[in-house]
């Protein structure tokens, strides 16, 4: 047999037919709707279409819901229809809901690993760009648009190119503070915000097999902030460590033949690319973005970029377009931009590992400037609280709240004021995306809360110890 | 689904690469429960100097003059033309909804995002790639000329010009075939029921742990 990347074999594995023109048909083995879902659903229904598979579609409140409190009242009337109608589309169809109440609700793409119904070798989708996600536990899965929510809902299948196939591996030993954040902001950076499209990408080498789990899937998260269709990292113990007393894993026998299953999913010693990148770990620094699409990244010590010596014209406009909207200078340094307040949330970064990072800043400190925190679940906020996270947060002088997607979109209401600078944990700084006017700088949670504390972009590692700040005050 | 064959229009510039869904139709206009009435918000953020809310009369709202289509010279464009990686961000369906809307039927552009990509097809809008030496005559010619017009075969998948000249596109034939005839492709899947069937089976029996703990 030929030699086949993981993601042909995953790929192979769920293909039912492939067309003449070369299309297949791909069994899609979990579904997840949030409440954007509802024009899919609408769709059904004008066809007097059922729900071919309801048990393998999964709703999760996130995107809308109110995170200062759990009150549907504290969201306008349109937003609350949406949160109704997702509830109201799950139970005439049948679909398991994770809504505001549900002690496992929270950000699609942090609940799905959470809860084991993402699984290695699975093909995930769900009406959401950030899907790739699931990636990092070694599943194939991608975003969707609404049409295709509705062809999955009526019979879980999807028709779909197989697309080219990109290996992005990186070896060396990360520097400390370094975070799988940085990873993708750098390569991004480096490769450009478009230098994925139509590939899956699958992480590999020694530097992501050393990434916790949670890292993993905020690297495969921010794999189609570079036109990645999906971004993958093969299953390997550290999967099944993760996976072990899920509350929807496999358990006791079907577990250790699922799990033996998962640990062949890998790419084949001779299995070839389409595209190859090989990255040192040692050239990556906490990274930052600088102006209004993810490549527009840098090291946070490095200097604001200069239109006049972009590779081409139009990259030279681009650049010269993003310094005017974030209100920047060429060649100014990254750790002179004064910071509005923060945000540490999002499917990409708000991970019980990404609170502790950032408490771990803000520990013994004072923030100088508002945010808030965002959990990324019901489930990371109690375990953040059991760790005494929360007083961490709040002690600092972050607000603390529920889980849902927040700040990053702003679709339930948490916005920047125009022309505000925002530091942020999530994964798109465009034009207006935390509101109209906003201004993103995207970075890991430690450097958020450094952010939050000096009141601009800060390298966080070199913060004065807490204890000669204290001493300091003496 | 609207079917489309051919267009021949006006064609209109968005010069910019990027173009990102958030930058198509903003976050605030999402929560309309129909798939119509976008057009008005499209490109909202450049094309009004006043913040957009939804249910507004977009017809009383200050207009930047320098966004190209609040120029005369592009009013009644049915195809838009730009430059890489158009349609990147998000996966919402309401950028092509809302392209469709304000009356594109074709975006042409070097290079697409993907889920946007398969979205347009769904919506009854073609999103063409060309490469990026004939955007960029494009651009110069709908610069120096007031009135620019093409027209898009897409049986034939020819771009003509007013001159005669043609530039080929490639489009995958079950799309072009669903856009041509205007049809929905849950339909022709339906068709496929007894494979599907017989796929989820041997699934289930090779993979039983995807379909265990979830029942």
């Amino acid at each position: 047999m030929s030699q086949q990347t993981f993601f042909d074999k995953i790929w192979q594995a769920h293909e039912i037919e492939v067309a003449d023109d070369g299309q297949s048909l791909m069994w899609v083995d979990r579904h997840f709707v949030h409440e954007g879902s509802f024009h899919a659903f609408n769709k059904l229904t004008a066809r007097s279409l059922p729900v071919s598979h309801p048990e393998l579609t999964f709703g999760v409140a996130d995107h809308y819901v109110p995170t200062r409190s759990r009150s549907l009242g504290d969201l306008p009337l349109k937003s609350q229809n949406m949160i109704q109608m997702l509830s109201t589309n799950a139970h005439e169809h049948g679909i398991r809901l994770f809504d505001l109440h549900d002690s496992r609700q929270g950000i699609v793409h942090v609940v799905g690993p959470e809860l084991g119904l993402t699984l290695p070798g699975t093909f995930i989708v769900c009406g959401d760009s950030h899907t790739s996600t699931h990636g990092g536990l070694g599943a194939l899965a991608f975003g969707i648009g609404a049409s295709e929510v509705a062809h999955v809902l009526a019979t879980q299948t999807l028709w779909q190119t197989k697309p080219k196939q990109m290996r992005i591996t990186i070896d060396g030993e990360l520097a400390e503070g370094v975070t799988a954040k940085d990873i993708a902001l750098h390569w991004i950076g480096l490769l450009g915000a478009d230098s994925a499209r139509g590939h899956a990408i699958e992480y590999a080498g020694s530097t992501v097999s050393a990434l916790t789990i949670e890292g993993r899937l905020t690297l495969c998260n921010l794999s189609i902030e570079a036109g990645g269709r999906c971004g993958m990292v093969a299953p390997d113990e550290k999967t099944l460590n993760y996976l072990t007393g899920k509350a929807f894993a496999p358990r006791e026998d079907d577990f250790i033949q699922a799990g033996q299953h998962w640990l062949g999913l890998v790419t084949d010693a001779q299995a070839t690319f389409d595209r190859e990148v090989h990255i040192n770990a040692a050239d990556i620094g906490p990274t930052v973005t600088w102006g209004v699409s993810p490549e527009e990244a840098i090291s946070v010590n490095s200097p604001i970029p200069d239109p006049s010596h972009a590779a081409h014209s139009a990259k030279a406009k681009q650049w010269a377009s993003s310094l005017d909207y974030m209100g920047l200078t060429a060649g100014q340094s990254l750790q002179d931009v004064l910071i509005d307040r923060v945000f540490i949330g999002s499917c990409t970064n708000a991970r019980l590992e990404d609170l502790r990072s950032a408490a771990q800043v803000l520990q013994g400190r004072k923030c100088v400037i508002p945010g808030i925190v965002s959990p990324g679940s019901s489930s990371v906020k109690a375990l953040a609280e059991a760790e005494g996270l929360d007083s961490i947060f709040i002690n600092a002088g972050l607000e603390w709240h529920e889980a849902g997607c927040s700040m990053c979109v702003g679709m339930n209401g948490d916005l920047i004021g125009p022309g505000e600078r925002c530091a942020s944990s999530t994964n798109r700084n465009f034009k207006g995306r935390q509101g109209p006017g906003a201004r993103t700088h995207l970075m890991s949670p430690a450097m958020v809360a450094a952010a939050a504390v000096t009141g601009r972009i800060t390298d966080f590692r070199q913060l004065p110890q807490v204890d000669a700040i204290q001493e300091a005050a003496l | 689904m609207k079917a489309l064959t051919t267009v021949t229009g006006l064609v209109a510039p968005m010069d910019r690469s990027n173009v990102d869904t958030d930058m198509i139709i903003p976050k605030q206009f999402l929560k309309s429960i129909k798939r119509s009435g976008f057009g008005p918000n499209l490109f909202d953020q450049l094309r009004y100097l006043d913040e957009g809310q939804p249910g507004q009369d977009s017809s009383q709202r200050p207009l930047n003059p320098d966004f190209p289509l609040n120029q005369a010279r592009f009013a009644g464009a049915s195809i838009l033309l730009s430059r890489a990686n158009f349609g990147c961000g998000s996966s919402r369906e309401h950028a092509p909804w809302a392209l469709e809307d304000y009356g594109f039927r074709v975006v042409i552009a070097s290079s697409f995002a993907d889920i946007f990509y398969n979205n347009c097809f769904k919506n009854g809008v073609l999103p063409i790639v060309v490469d990026d030496g004939q955007i960029e005559r494009w651009f110069k010619r709908l610069d120096a000329q007031v009135g620019f017009t093409l027209t898009v075969d897409l049986p034939n998948q020819q771009v003509i010009d007013a001159d005669g000249n043609s530039v080929a596109f490639e489009v995958n034939d079950f799309r072009k075939h669903c856009l041509v005839n205007g049809l929905d492709d849950i339909g022709l899947t339906l068709l496929e029921a007894d494979k599907i069937k017989q796929y989820e089976l041997t699934h289930a029996q090779q993979h039983p742990w995807v379909f265990g703990q979830i029942k």
